[in-house]
C-alpha cells in the first residue's frame, strides 16, 4: 500500500444516453505502484481509454464518473476543485495520447509549444524554456537545430517523442500512455519504447501503458491488468499474465495476435 | 534498365495475372519506387512490407490506376497496361483489379446502408439484374465475408463496428468480382484481437476464388500469416524478396532482420539501458539500406536479396 502512487478504488463511469446511462467502467480498482510500468490491456472499446481520461478527469459529457475514488498519494482527485487539479494535470500527470501526433499545435514552432507548457505550469522565462527544451531534445535524440522546426517538419515517430519530451519537462511523477504508438510502424515503436524505458529508469516516473497488443505490453510492463466489457478481470506480475493467464478472456487475447512463425530462431539476430 | 530478375517469385507456371516491371515513380526529387518488379498470379498471395513512407502504398495505388508510374512497364495478362488504354479495356482492367483500404471508417459512405454499398457495384457492372436478385446477390455476399445477412444488409456505417466495417469493404471489392485484391493494411487500424479473423478471410478468398492477393502491411509478422511470397521494401527498393519461409526464416538483409528484431516478442523484455544501442544500430541500418543497388544476389530457390549500395 506504501508504494502505491495512484490507487482507483472501484471506479465506475457511465455513458448518459437517451436510453439511460452505458456503464463502460465497473467498479474498477487497480493500484500503480512509483517507478512502476503497469499496462492495461483489452478490446476497443472495454473502457480502458475511459479510465485514463477518468483520472484526469477529461472525461466530457455525456460520460458520468458515478462512483470510485482515484487517490494520487492518498488525495482524491475527483473531490479536488478545478483549480487544485489544473496544478495536478500535466504537472503531476502527465499524458500521451494515440493521436498525440496530432496533438501538436500546427502553426507553431516546436520551441514555442515548450515555452507555451513551461510558461503556464512553472512560470518559465523565454530562456529557461529554450534551457529545458535543449534538455529535452538531447534526452529523446533529436538535434537541437530542430527546435525552431514546425510540427510537420517532423516524421509521425518524431512528433511523437516531442510529445514525450514536452510531457517529460514538467518531470511528472506518473505518465499514461494511451496506445502511444499504435500508429506507428514496428521499428519506430520499438525505438520509442526503447528510450521510454530508458527514461523511466533515469527519472524514476510510473507509467499507466494503455494498448490492446498485449506482446508489446509483456514485453514492457511490470505488471498487467486485463479489460474485458468495462471489467477488470485479471491483474498481476507479467509473468504471470502471460506464462500461466488465470482468465480465460486472457488466454483468448494471447492466442489471438499473428506471430511470427519459429520466431525464437531469430532471438541472436540482434543480440 | 538493370538486369533484375523478373521476379520469378512463384512456381512459374502459371502466368501472371498483374506483372510490374522495373516501375519508377518519383514525385520531384523524392524517388518513391525505385525499379520495382514484381507479379501477381491467381490463387496466391503476395505481401509488400516495410515502414511508413517506404513506398507500399504507391506501388498499391500505381497498380490500382490511381496513380502512373514515371517508367517502367505494368502487363496485364501479358498486355501492356503502362499508360491507359481504350474505354473498353480500362473498363475490364479497373473490373478486374479491386482495392480495399486502410480506415475501414472512412472507406463506407455514412450516409448509405449497406445493402446500397453491395449493390451498386453489382448493378453497375451487370452482375445482377432486378429487385430480387440484387438483394439475394448482397445477402450471398455478407454471408460469405462472415456477416449475417438479415441482420446487417439494412445497417448504416456506423452501427457497424471496425471489424463489421472493413468485412463490408471486402464484400463491396468482391462484389465487382475481380481477379485482382490489392488489400493496402486492412488491418492496422483494427483491434489486435480481431485482427486474425479478417485476415484468415483473406487468405480464403485467395483460395476459394482464386483470387491474387497483394497485401500490404508493416507488420510482418501478419504477412506470414496470409502470404506465401513477400517483398520487403525499404525507400522505394526491394531490399528482399521470396518465399515467405525462407525470407522470415533466413533472413539476409540488414533491414529485414531489423524488421523482425521489431516485432513484439513477449518472451523477450526489453532491456533497460538499451535504446542508445538499438537507435543506433537502426540508424545505422537505415543508412545502409538507404542508397540504391543494382546488384541482386539469389540466395535460395526464390529468395533474392540486393546488395549493400554505396552512399553517394
Amino acid at each position: 500500500m506504501s508504494d502505491a502512487l495512484l490507487e482507483i478504488r472501484d471506479l465506475s463511469v457511465d455513458y448518459l444516453l437517451d436510453k439511460g446511462a452505458f456503464r463502460a467502467v465497473k467498479n474498477v480498482s487497480f493500484e500503480v505502484r512509483r517507478s512502476e510500468l503497469f499496462g492495461l490491456a483489452g478490446e476497443s472499446g472495454c473502457g480502458k481509454s475511459t479510465i485514463a481520461y477518468a483520472i484526469t478527469r477529461l472525461a466530457k459529457a455525456p460520460a458520468w464518473v458515478a462512483g470510485g475514488e482515484i487517490l494520487l498519494d492518498g488525495q482524491d482527485l475527483l473531490k479536488l476543485p478545478e483549480a487544485a487539479l489544473q496544478k495536478v494535470r500535466w504537472r503531476r500527470i502527465g499524458m500521451v495520447f494515440q493521436s498525440a501526433m496530432n496533438s501538436l499545435n500546427p502553426l507553431m514552432r516546436v520551441e514555442a509549444q515548450f515555452h507555451d507548457v513551461l510558461h503556464r505550469h512553472l512560470g518559465s522565462s523565454r530562456a529557461q524554456s529554450r534551457a529545458r527544451a535543449e534538455e529535452m531534445f538531447k534526452l529523446v535524440g533529436i538535434p537541437l537545430s530542430r527546435l525552431s522546426d514546425y510540427p510537420h517538419q517532423f516524421s509521425g515517430g518524431m512528433r511523437q517523442r516531442i510529445v514525450i519530451a514536452i510531457c517529460l519537462a514538467l518531470k511528472p511523477e506518473l505518465i499514461i500512455m494511451d496506445e502511444p504508438t499504435t500508429a506507428l510502424d514496428v521499428v519506430v515503436q520499438r525505438e520509442i519504447l526503447e528510450q521510454v524505458i530508458d527514461l523511466q529508469r533515469s527519472h524514476g516516473f510510473s507509467v499507466l501503458f494503455i494498448t490492446h497488443d498485449l506482446h508489446l505490453m509483456a514485453q514492457l510492463c511490470h505488471r498487467i491488468g486485463v479489460m474485458l466489457r468495462g471489467e477488470l478481470v485479471e491483474v498481476g506480475d507479467v509473468r504471470q499474465v502471460s506464462r500461466a493467464p488465470a482468465h480465460e478472456y486472457t488466454r483468448k487475447l494471447w492466442s489471438a495476435i499473428p506471430q511470427l512463425p519459429g520466431h525464437s530462431a531469430l532471438r541472436e539476430v540482434l543480440a | 534498365m538493370n538486369a533484375l530478375p523478373t521476379l520469378a517469385v512463384s512456381d512459374a507456371t502459371a502466368e501472371p495475372v498483374i506483372r510490374l516491371e522495373a516501375i519508377e515513380r518519383s514525385f520531384g526529387l523524392v524517388q518513391a519506387l525505385r525499379s520495382v518488379s514484381l507479379s501477381l498470379r491467381a490463387g496466391r498471395a503476395l505481401a509488400l512490407v516495410g515502414e511508413s513512407g517506404c513506398g507500399k502504398t504507391t506501388c498499391a495505388r500505381i497498380i490500382a490506376r490511381m496513380d502512373t508510374p514515371t517508367a517502367g512497364e505494368m502487363y496485364f495478362r501479358g498486355a501492356t497496361v503502362t499508360k491507359p488504354g481504350l474505354a473498353a479495356e480500362e473498363r475490364a482492367y479497373r473490373r478486374a483489379v479491386q482495392m480495399v483500404f486502410q480506415d475501414p471508417f472512412a472507406s463506407l459512405n455514412p450516409v448509405f446502408s449497406v445493402q446500397h454499398h453491395l449493390a451498386r457495384p453489382l448493378a453497375l457492372h451487370g452482375h445482377a439484374k432486378g429487385k430480387a436478385q440484387l438483394v439475394k446477390r448482397v445477402a450471398d455476399l455478407l454471408a460469405w465475408v462472415g456477416l449475417e445477412p438479415a441482420a446487417t444488409a439494412h445497417k448504416f456505417p456506423h452501427e457497424l463496428s471496425g471489424g463489421q466495417r472493413q468485412r463490408v469493404n471486402i464484400a463491396r471489392a468482391l462484389a465487382v468480382e475481380p481477379e485482382v485484391l490489392v488489400a493496402d493494411e486492412p488491418t492496422s487500424m483494427l483491434d489486435v484481437s480481431i485482427r486474425l479473423g479478417i485476415l484468415d478471410l483473406l487468405a480464403r478468398i485467395k483460395r476459394e476464388r482464386n483470387l491474387a492477393l497483394l497485401y500490404i502491411t508493416h507488420d510482418i509478422a501478419t504477412a506470414a500469416h496470409v502470404a506465401e511470397e513477400v517483398i520487403v521494401m525499404f525507400a522505394g527498393q526491394m531490399v528482399e524478396w521470396g518465399d515467405t519461409k525462407a525470407v522470415i526464416g533466413e533472413a539476409r538483409h540488414p533491414y529485414t532482420r531489423l524488421l523482425l528484431s521489431a516485432v513484439p516478442d513477449p518472451d523477450r523484455p526489453f532491456v533497460p539501458g538499451d535504446s542508445a544501442r538499438f537507435l543506433a544500430h537502426a540508424e545505422q541500418v537505415r543508412a545502409l539500406s538507404r542508397p540504391t543497388s543494382h546488384d541482386v544476389e539469389k540466395v535460395g530457390p526464390n529468395h533474392f536479396v540486393r546488395a549493400l549500395g554505396v552512399s553517394s
